[in-house]
């Protein structure tokens, strides 16, 4: 890719590859898994000290904790589930949210400067986590024919175009939905990555004589793309929530 | 794109950015699973706890000041409800003592009336009296007057009594019928 002879070096999926930092009994610890850990700990230690000692006069962290989680608990949870039926998925989409987010805004923060979600293991096991709950959910409140039913959309209305339908919806819901569900909230972190790490690496690059004003707008919009980046962050986290709650809601609603 | 990656990966010796790794899924859901069950077993039941007691203490609070605020209506109501009657009882006796002065004034008025006429009939009265005795006093002065200047005249005494009363009276009777005719 970058044997064009001008020595650009370009981004590529070698900018998602990351050598060992250390090694324990065989297991190959990178930069990334260091950073989902260290998610993980901001995550729990904002939020401790945040609600560790909760009071009912808010101290000023503990009103920024209440916000966010007034935001996905009324603004994502309440809104798709309704209060008594979501309450229960409070605390997995809370905890979803934030570290999503969390995961996403590495991309942007010095030294880190990588978005874990861009790794696909990472999205994954998040989709797989919504996965298991609303499959498990589905079968448990419509027992197994009645389960199935749910997810293909079955109705006999339709007649002669019901097994197209039965067999897309299958498809499309039970197979393709945990795949899109992954996959959406990777490749933003993905692109929005080798777009950033292109203009960055770019602004240095073009900086030799002629190429400086070329190097400036690649600077410009190095900065355009981390503000853009920190939107799509946030959004990709909501996203990610909200479409896990519908699909929630979706196996809790009742097939007609 | 992913097509694209897909192609690209299988090319090369490089990686499939769609394939997890597998220590990689192991990290993600031990992280994950920290975050959830923190979240899940303390933080989240603290915080619900504290946002609860919050709302009990402001419905408590919005509450109380209901009950504050029906009773200070109920107050304000006694209280303008007294005031309306002070002043119905004020007006209610200012009129009295209108009506009882202007009963006071019309006695007085007519005590004096009645005094004044007193007063009048009496002097009318002494007056008439005064001039009834004025008058027969005078009448008698006269007739003795004028039988002694007629006895003097004539030469004779006229001791004659009723004669002498009817002369008197007579000439009496000249005297104011010629009074009157000339006046």
């Amino acid at each position: 890719m970058s044997d064009n002879g001008c020595g650009f070096p370009a981004p590529g999926l070698h900018s998602f590859l990351f050598e060992p930092i250390a090694t324990v009994g065989g297991f190959e610890f990178n930069k990334v898994m260091l950073l989902a850990l260290i998610t993980t700990l901001l995550v729990i230690t904002f939020f401790w000290a945040a609600f560790g000692k909760a009071k009912v006069v808010p101290g000023k962290l503990q009103m920024v904790g209440e916000a966010g989680y007034d935001f996905v608990r009324r603004g994502i949870v309440y809104e798709t589930l309704g209060k008594k039926e979501g309450e229960k998925y409070v605390p997995l989409m809370v905890s979803l949210f934030f570290f999503i987010w969390i995961m996403n805004v590495w991309s942007v923060i010095p030294l880190a400067q990588f978005p874990v979600s861009s790794i696909i293991a990472y999205p994954i096991v998040l989709a797989a986590v919504v996965y298991i709950v609303w499959m498990s959910l589905t079968f448990k409140k419509h027992g197994f024919v009645g389960g199935f039913k749910n997810l293909t959309g079955y109705d006999k209305s339709l007649g002669a175009v019901l097994p197209l339908v039965v067999v897309i919806e299958f498809f499309s819901n039970v197979l393709v939905r945990p795949f899109t569900h992954a996959v959406r909230l990777f490749a933003n972190m993905f692109a929005g990555h080798l777009m950033l790490v292109m203009f960055t690496v770019a602004s240095w690059y073009l900086l030799n004589s002629w190429m400086i004003p070329a190097a400036g707008v690649s600077f410009v919009m190095t900065i355009i793309m981390i503000l853009f980046e920190l939107f799509v962050q946030a959004v990709q986290a909501y996203v990610f929530v909200l479409l896990a709650c519908s699909y929630i809601q979706g196996a809790l609603a009742e097939h007609h | 794109m992913i097509a694209n990656l897909v192609q690209l990966a299988s090319e090369g010796e490089e990686q499939n950015p769609l394939i997890p790794p597998g220590p990689e899924l192991l990290v993600g859901t031990i992280a994950f699973a920290i975050v959830f069950f923190v979240f899940w077993k303390k933080l989240l039941p603290n915080i619900n706890k504290v946002l609860e007691e919050r709302r009990a203490a402001i419905e408590g609070g919005i509450e109380e000041a209901e009950a504050m605020k029906v009773e200070a209506q109920s107050v304000l109501e006694q209280y303008k409800a007294q005031l309306a009657e002070a002043r119905h009882e004020a007006a209610r006796l200012r009129q009295e003592a209108q009506e009882q002065g202007a009963a006071l004034i019309a006695e007085m008025r007519a005590e004096g009336q009645r005094q004044r006429e007193e007063i009048v009939a009496a002097g009318h009265s002494q007056i008439e009296a005064d001039r009834k005795a004025a008058s027969s006093a005078l009448r008698q002065d006269v007739g003795k007057l004028a039988t002694e200047l007629a006895g003097k005249l004539v030469g004779e005494s006229l001791e004659d009594h009723a004669r002498q009363s009817r002369v008197i009276d007579r000439f009496l009777d000249e005297l104011e019928e010629k009074a009157e005719a000339t006046r």
